[in-house]
C-alpha cells in the first residue's frame, strides 16, 4: 500500500497554504491585539462590525461550550451599515464605488468605537462558489493517531481539478473514520489502523477574492480571514441542535441568495443562486414604471407573498416628479404589488429548491430549512416557502451577541454576526495542520537529537 | 425634492479616511497631547537661548537677583565677636582672619574661618556661628602653656601635649613653668609632667628636665646633679630616687650624677672632694660596693 505522504503536494495547494496560513496569522495577531473588524460587502448593504476581544474566557468552560456559547470573549463595540455601492450580485463591479462605501462603513464603526481597526475579515456571497467533498485513508504508523497522522490523512485527500481561476475558501475536516469506526470528531489519540477522512471543501473565484482583498488592503485593512457567507449565516442563525441534525441555511440577500448545509455541527455543502432581493425592486421598478429607490420603498413597506381579499382595497400611492399629473397621481393595489413580487420569490426559492436537491438533501436525518438574510423579512414568505422547500421551514435571526446595537440583530445581520462568531472560534481547516513535507527540518532536528542522546 | 447639485457623497474621502484612522492611533495621539506640546516649547526654550547675549542676559538676571537678596541688611553682619581669647590671641586671629564688614552672611565661608581660626598655635578649638543682629561669633578655647621647652630655635612655650603655643623671649618671663631642652622633648611633654608631679620635695631643686637621644630623660637638679632616667619606667626610677633620698639623704650629700638607666642597679657618680675623702679614708677597696 502506498503511503501517501512522500507525495509532493502540488504547487497550488502551496500557494492554498500560504494565503491561507497568512490569513491565519493577520487572524491571531488581530486577536491578539484585542480588536478586528468584521465587514459582510452585500449587494444592497455593506455592514461593518467592530469586536473587542478581552483575551481569554475567564469565566468557567463547562463541556466544550462556554457561557453564552462561548461568545462572552468577544464584544461588538462599534457597528455601521452604509447603503452598498459598486456591488453587484456579490460581486465587486465598480472597484472605486465599493472601496468608498466600505470606507464609508469602517469609518463610522471606528467613530462608534473609538477605536482603530487593521484587521478585517469579510464574507463572501458571490463567486460561483462550488463545494467538493473529498476523502483520504492512511495506515497509521503507530497505534495510536497523532497529530502528524491527522495532517497527512488531510494530505492524502485527493484534491479534484476545481479549475483554472478558482480559489479555496473553506477545506474542513468534517468527518474521520478510524478502522470500522465512523463518525469519529477527534481521531487524535485513539487506537487503530486505519484513518480516513472525509473533507468538504468550497472553492470560488480568485478574480473575487482578489478583487475583495485590492478593496479591503486600499481601504488601509489587511484581510484576516475570507468566509462563505451562507456558513456565516449558518452559523448565526442555526441553533445547536439544527446544525447537529442537519440543517440548510438559506441566507436570501440583495444580489445573491446561497445555501448552506450543516451537519455534525460542519458545513458540508454551500451553494449561491445569482438571484436575490435585488431582482424584486427590479421587478417593481420595471413592471410599475417607477425609479429603483420608490421601488425599494414600495418594497419595503408593502410588499408580501400571500395576497388576501383586503388587498385588493389597499392601493398605494406611487408617487413621480415629472410633473405629469396622471403619472404622479398614479396608485396600485397591494395585490398587483404581491403579483410582481410572487414569482420573483418563488424562482428565487425554486432555485434553493433545484440546488438543495443536488445536494442530496433529502437523505438527511433532518431536513430543517432555516431562512434568513434581508430578503427573508418578507411578510407571508413563512406561508410560500413551505410549499416550495417542504414543511420544516422557519424564518432565522441571528443569535443575540454581545454589545450589538439593536439596529442590527435583524435577519439581514446574520451574516455578520456568524462573521463574529467565525473570527471567535473558527473551526479547524485543513492549512491548521502541518503539510507533512513541511515537517522534514524539524525532523531532521529530532534527528540530530537522537543522534547526541544515544552517543553522549 | 432632491436636486442633483444637493447630492453629496456620504463617503469619507482617501484623506480624511486616513486622518480618522491617524486620530484614531493611541501612539499618535499620545504624541499630540504630550510630544507635541514639549516639542513646540523646546524649540521655542531652544531658539530663544541659542543666542549667546540672550543667555548671558538671563544669567546676569539671575546673578542680580540673587545679589539683591543677599545684600539685604537681614543678612549683613557687621562686626566680630571673639570669646575666650586673650589679648594677643584676639589680635593675631583678627589678624589672619581679613573680613571687610560689613559682609553678607552668604558670602561668609564659616567653615573656612574656623578652620583658619584653628590653624592659629594658640588655639585649640574655635567654633563659628551668625548671631542675630549681624553678629560673627567666634568661641576660641585656647591652649594653655604649661611647660617651656628650650629646642634649638629657641625658648618656646608648649601644652600638656607638647603642641607649640607660642614663642618666649626670656625663660624668665614664665618662671612658673618648668624647663624642658633637648630634641624630641615636645613628643614626650607628658611623660615630663607626670615627672614633675611625681618630684615631690625635690621639686624646687629641679632646674630642667633634659630630654636625651629624643628617648630618656635627664633631671638637672642644682649644685651640677643629675639623676639619669631609663626610656621605661621613668616614673618608678624617679620615686625610687626620692625614695633613697628620703631614707638616706641621697641628694644632699656630694653625689653628682644618679644612673638610674638600669633600674636593678642604681649607680652613683660621686664629686671630687667626695672622692678624695672616701681615698683618704682608706675605703675603696676593690669589689667593693
Amino acid at each position: 500500500m502506498p503511503v501517501s505522504f512522500d507525495m509532493e503536494p502540488t504547487e497550488t495547494m502551496r500557494d492554498l497554504y500560504h494565503s491561507q496560513r497568512t490569513m491565519r496569522a493577520l487572524r491571531r495577531a488581530a486577536i491578539q491585539r484585542g480588536v478586528v473588524a468584521v465587514l459582510d460587502i452585500g449587494t444592497s448593504k455593506i455592514a461593518c462590525l467592530i469586536l473587542r476581544f478581552d483575551g481569554p474566557e475567564r469565566t468557567r468552560i463547562t463541556d466544550g461550550v462556554g457561557p453564552l456559547a462561548g461568545q462572552s470573549s468577544f464584544r461588538v463595540i462599534g457597528a455601521a451599515t452604509t447603503r452598498s455601492r459598486g456591488v453587484r450580485l456579490g460581486e465587486i463591479d465598480a472597484m472605486g464605488e465599493a472601496e468608498r462605501a466600505i470606507r464609508t462603513a469602517v469609518q463610522a464603526a471606528q467613530k462608534m468605537a473609538m477605536v482603530r481597526v487593521d484587521h478585517a475579515i469579510v464574507c463572501v456571497s458571490g463567486g460561483a462558489p462550488r463545494s467538493y467533498g473529498l476523502a483520504g485513508e492512511i495506515e497509521l504508523e503507530a497505534d495510536v493517531v497523532a497529530e502528524t497522522d491527522v495532517a497527512r490523512v488531510l494530505a492524502s485527500c485527493d484534491v479534484p481539478d476545481y479549475g483554472e481561476g478558482r480559489e479555496v475558501l473553506h477545506a474542513q475536516p468534517v468527518n474521520f473514520a478510524l478502522d470500522h469506526r465512523t463518525g469519529l470528531g477527534d481521531p487524535r489519540g485513539q487506537i487503530g489502523t486505519r484513518l480516513a477522512c472525509d473533507m468538504h471543501m468550497l472553492t470560488a473565484e480568485t478574480v473575487l477574492i482578489q478583487n475583495l482583498l485590492h478593496c479591503v488592503k486600499r481601504c488601509d485593512l489587511e484581510l484576516a480571514g475570507v468566509a462563505f457567507s451562507a456558513y456565516a449565516s449558518g452559523l448565526a442563525s442555526l441553533v445547536e441542535d439544527e446544525q447537529e441534525l442537519g440543517a440548510a441555511c438559506v441566507d436570501m440577500g440583495g444580489g445573491t441568495t446561497s445555501v448552506s448545509v450543516f451537519m455534525k455541527k460542519h458545513m458540508i455543502y454551500g451553494d449561491a443562486a445569482r438571484l436575490g432581493g435585488d431582482h424584486v425592486t427590479l421587478d417593481i421598478s420595471k413592471g410599475l414604471q417607477v425609479p429603483l429607490n420608490v421601488a425599494e420603498r414600495i418594497k419595503t413597506f408593502h410588499g408580501g407573498v400571500v395576497a388576501t381579499g383586503m388587498d385588493d382595497r389597499d392601493m398605494i400611492e406611487l408617487g413621480g416628479e415629472t410633473g405629469d399629473w396622471d403619472h404622479d397621481r398614479r396608485t396600485v393595489s397591494r395585490s398587483e404589488l404581491i403579483g410582481i413580487i410572487r414569482p420573483r420569490v418563488e424562482e428565487v426559492l425554486e432555485e434553493v429548491r433545484v440546488r438543495l436537491d443536488a445536494a442530496g438533501f433529502d437523505h438527511l436525518p433532518s431536513q430543517q430549512i432555516v431562512l434568513t438574510g434581508g430578503a427573508s423579512q418578507m411578510p407571508g414568505l413563512d406561508v410560500l416557502a413551505p410549499k416550495i422547500l417542504g414543511q420544516q421551514v422557519r424564518i432565522g435571526r441571528p443569535l443575540r451577541v454581545h454589545g450589538l446595537p439593536q439596529a442590527a440583530t435583524g435577519a439581514a445581520f446574520s451574516s455578520a454576526v456568524g462573521l463574529c462568531l467565525f473570527a471567535a472560534h473558527p473551526q479547524d481547516e485543513w492549512w491548521d495542520f502541518e503539510i507533512p513535507t513541511e515537517r522534514y527540518p524539524s525532523r531532521s532536528l529530532r534527528r540530530a537529537v537522537k543522534w547526541f542522546k544515544d552517543n553522549w | 425634492m432632491q436636486s442633483l447639485s444637493r447630492f453629496r457623497d456620504p463617503a469619507p474621502s482617501r484623506w480624511a479616511y486616513r486622518k480618522q484612522r491617524l486620530m484614531l492611533t493611541p501612539a499618535f495621539r499620545f504624541f499630540l497631547r504630550a510630544g507635541l506640546p514639549f516639542s513646540v516649547v523646546f524649540l521655542a526654550v531652544a531658539i530663544y537661548l541659542a543666542n549667546g547675549d540672550r543667555r548671558a542676559t538671563l544669567v546676569e538676571g539671575a546673578a542680580e537677583m540673587r545679589r539683591q537678596i543677599e545684600q539685604r541688611p537681614e543678612f549683613q553682619v557687621r562686626l566680630m565677636a571673639i570669646d575666650g581669647a586673650s589679648a594677643g590671641v584676639d589680635e593675631d586671629l583678627r589678624e589672619i582672619l581679613p573680613l571687610d564688614f560689613p559682609v553678607s552672611s552668604f558670602d561668609l565661608d564659616l567653615e573656612g574661618i574656623r578652620k583658619r581660626a584653628e590653624e592659629l598655635d594658640a588655639v585649640a578649638s574655635a567654633s563659628v556661628r551668625i548671631r542675630s543682629g549681624g553678629v560673627l561669633q567666634l568661641d576660641v578655647v585656647e591652649r594653655t602653656p604649661s611647660v617651656v621647652w628650650r629646642g634649638r630655635r629657641g625658648l618656646e612655650l608648649l601644652d600638656g601635649e607638647g603642641h607649640r603655643v607660642a614663642a618666649l623671649a626670656h625663660r624668665t618671663d614664665r618662671p612658673d613653668l618648668p624647663l624642658l631642652a633637648g630634641d624630641g622633648a615636645e613628643d614626650a611633654v607628658p611623660e615630663a609632667l607626670e615627672l614633675l608631679s611625681v618630684a615631690g620635695l625635690i621639686e624646687p631643686r629641679i632646674r630642667g628636665i633634659l630630654r636625651v637621644g629624643a628617648r630618656r630623660w635627664d633631671i638637672v637638679l642644682d649644685r651640677d646633679q643629675r639623676i639619669l632616667l631609663p626610656e621605661a619606667g621613668a616614673v618608678a626610677a624617679l620615686e625610687r630616687v626620692i625614695a633613697m633620698d628620703e631614707v638616706q639623704d641621697l641628694l644632699d650629700r656630694d653625689v653628682t650624677v644618679i644612673d638610674m638607666r638600669n633600674p636593678k642597679r642604681p649607680t652613683l657618680r660621686m664629686g671630687i672632694a667626695a672622692v678624695e675623702a672616701f681615698r683618704d679614708a682608706g675605703l675603696f677597696r676593690h669589689g667593693a660596693n
